[in-house]
């Protein structure tokens, strides 16, 4: 490939994990945070934000309520005729029933229940829509959006004693770092172009070209950037997110936020420290640093690596840190508002201050992604390989009165294999910023001496411990 | 070698694009009015005391100090886990003896009270 090419391959990826990271997983991430806050108070929550439809459409949808109905009820209608007419063939050992096979009937249960389901989906989104005069809330999804708007058109406001440099530099810092810690995170299984359409062998280590020329596939990496330094990149970009918060809270001109710089900074570099000793075990185990290196491991051993007795321990304790990295309940001291307001945020309004939120909530797609990576397989789903599913065992499962077959290896194409392996890992990603969401919401925050004393005296002598103890387990198992 | 890290340049790139065009939509799009009162630091609504910068605990300064050792110290462990299994059990006396000499220092802070942040 030439350097063209590449360049414009390097870019698709970047827009692909910006749009996903910054433009889906975090304004989802805001929703669901708000969410639960409000059900937890018995609020409404974000719901106000819509777009609104004119009077006449309103009244078209008013107009759909009734078929739609009619559509459910003949769908799942239909539907039961079919399952009573797919039992009367089994019972009575006949071909045909009505001139129509099994297969037919088959056909119609799945396609007819479908069709009742999104019907009544269709219905409760009409409805609500009709119901609210015409507005499309989408469950509050659009409040982010609407925040991102406001934000924007809000006072700019710069304190006069503040140094400007610094106090502007603050947050462009925190949001690039949180940004580019994705470019060494692998997202799926390499890609083999001219193969996209095939089946692609499953245990080959050179895949040779469908297109019949003869030559080796042309690989692409589904990961901006394979670097041998794999992980010390994201540490490295992390600590310089430090930075962001810490110059942020010094150039604002202001006591709380100088407090709340301070108390970040420590906080950060002290968990930057555990963080960085907890993950060692991985490292030992994986024999690795790069990322994708560490995906392919799980993938060929066929385990994940928090089911590997040191590295169950080495995941409690990285989560541990990974949480108090991203300064958030119950480790939000450095903006704990019931005592420093808005700690090293006081002084940032509109959009600046929306870059610190953002950067922060980013963070927490970013920690998520490399927990995913390191303990959970990365963008591996179980059983299923380049070639496609293969199930364990040698089966196959005929569905009665027909000649469909069910076995145990299911072929796929190379590109369905590939989006499925996406989609896996985005779905970890997402289970696991869940996770954290139920951890902010569930405890209350710590004081500033417990936070730093279960750092150093606690993470850091358990994590070195771990450290030996997972070397003795390599050596005399191996 | 080096084009190994244009992917990352490129990166970097982008991400400073998304930064400074929020950051330029916002000091462009937000209106400008400043108040006396409200160029004020901000002081739970009383008249502010002093300098803003204030002089701060000694507990600070010691955590960036061991940070500094033990971030370093956690450089030396990466490259020797990757290469963990080849060097064996002599890798692993030499990393047990690193490791104790960090841990002498961690005790040596410990029992120094410079991990106390109650005092």
């Amino acid at each position: 490939m030439d350097l063209f090419t590449q360049i414009l391959l390097a870019i698709a990826k970047i827009l692909f994990v910006v749009i996903v990271a910054v433009g889906a997983f975090a304004p989802v991430l805001l929703w669901a945070e708000r969410r639960q806050s409000a059900m937890m108070q018995d609020r409404v929550g974000p719901h106000r934000a819509h777009i609104p439809l004119p009077r006449s459409v309103v009244e078209g949808l008013r107009l759909t309520l009734k078929p739609l109905e009619a559509g459910i009820f003949g769908s799942f209608f239909a539907a039961g005729l079919a399952i009573v007419a797919l039992v009367i063939l089994l019972l009575s050992s006949r071909e045909t029933l009505f001139g129509q096979e099994a297969k037919t009937y088959y056909l119609a249960v799945v396609g007819f229940g479908i069709l009742g389901v999104l019907a009544r989906v269709g219905h409760k989104v009409h409805g609500g829509i009709v119901e609210s005069g015409g507005k499309i809330a989408l469950l509050g999804l659009l409040h982010p959006l609407a925040d991102a708007i406001k934000m924007i058109f809000k006072e700019d406001f710069v304190p006069p004693k503040a140094d400007k440099l610094l106090f502007s530099i603050a947050p462009i810092l925190t949001m690039v770092t949180a940004i580019a810690a994705f470019a060494v995170v692998p997202f799926a299984d390499t890609l083999f172009l001219e193969c996209a359409t095939d089946v692609v062998p499953r245990d080959v280590a050179t895949v040779m070209a469908c297109d019949g020329s003869g030559g080796v596939a042309t690989a692409i990496p589904m990961q901006i950037a394979s670097l041998d330094i794999g992980i010390l990149f994201i540490f490295a970009i992390a600590g310089t997110g430090v930075v962001g918060a810490a110059i942020g809270g010094y150039s604002s001109d202001n006591k709380y936020s100088l407090m709340g710089g301070l108390r970040a900074a420590s906080q950060m570099v002290s968990y930057e420290v555990a963080l960085g000793l907890t993950i060692v075990p991985c490292f030992m185990i994986y024999d690795s640093l790069r990322l994708e290196e560490i995906v392919m491991w799980q993938h060929e051993a066929g385990i994940w690596g928090i089911f590997i007795p040191p590295l169950t321990i080495a995941c409690v304790l990285y989560l541990f840190a990974a949480i108090a990295e991203t300064k958030r309940v119950p480790f939000d001291l450095p903006e704990g508002e019931s005592e420093l307001v808005g700690g090293y945020l006081t002084e940032y309004s509109g959009m600046k201050f929306g870059m610190f939120f953002a950067g922060e909530f980013v963070e927490v797609v970013v920690l998520g992604a490399l927990a995913t990576v390191l303990f959970f397989g990365g963008w591996d789903v179980p059983f299923l390989y380049r070639s496609g599913f293969d199930l364990p065992g040698t089966w196959e499962l005929v569905i009665p009165m027909t000649d469909w077959v069910i076995q145990d290896t299911i072929a796929l194409q190379h590109w369905a294999v590939i989006v499925i392996q996406v989609i896996a890992f985005l779905l970890k990603i997402a289970i696991l910023m869940w996770l954290q969401l139920m951890i902010r919401w569930t405890l209350p925050r710590f004081r500033y001496d417990q936070i730093m004393k279960v750092c150093w005296k606690g993470l850091l002598p358990l994590s070195i411990a771990n450290i030996l103890l997972t070397g003795i387990i390599v050596l005399l198992w191996t | 070698m080096l084009s190994a890290y244009l992917p990352v340049f490129l990166m970097l790139l982008v991400a400073t694009l998304v930064a400074l065009g929020m950051f330029t939509a916002t000091s462009l799009a937000g209106p400008k009015k400043p108040t006396p009162e409200k160029l004020l630091p901000y002081e739970s609504g009383s008249n502010t005391t002093g300098a803003s910068h204030l002089r701060q605990s000694v507990k600070f300064y010691l955590t960036a100090i061991s940070f500094v050792v033990f971030d370093i110290e956690a450089a030396f462990i990466y490259p020797w886990a990757a290469l963990f299994r080849d060097l064996g059990w002599v890798g692993f006396v030499a990393m047990v003896i690193f490791l104790a000499v960090l841990a002498i220092t961690l005790v040596y802070e410990w029992k120094k009270g410079a991990l106390e942040w109650e005092r």
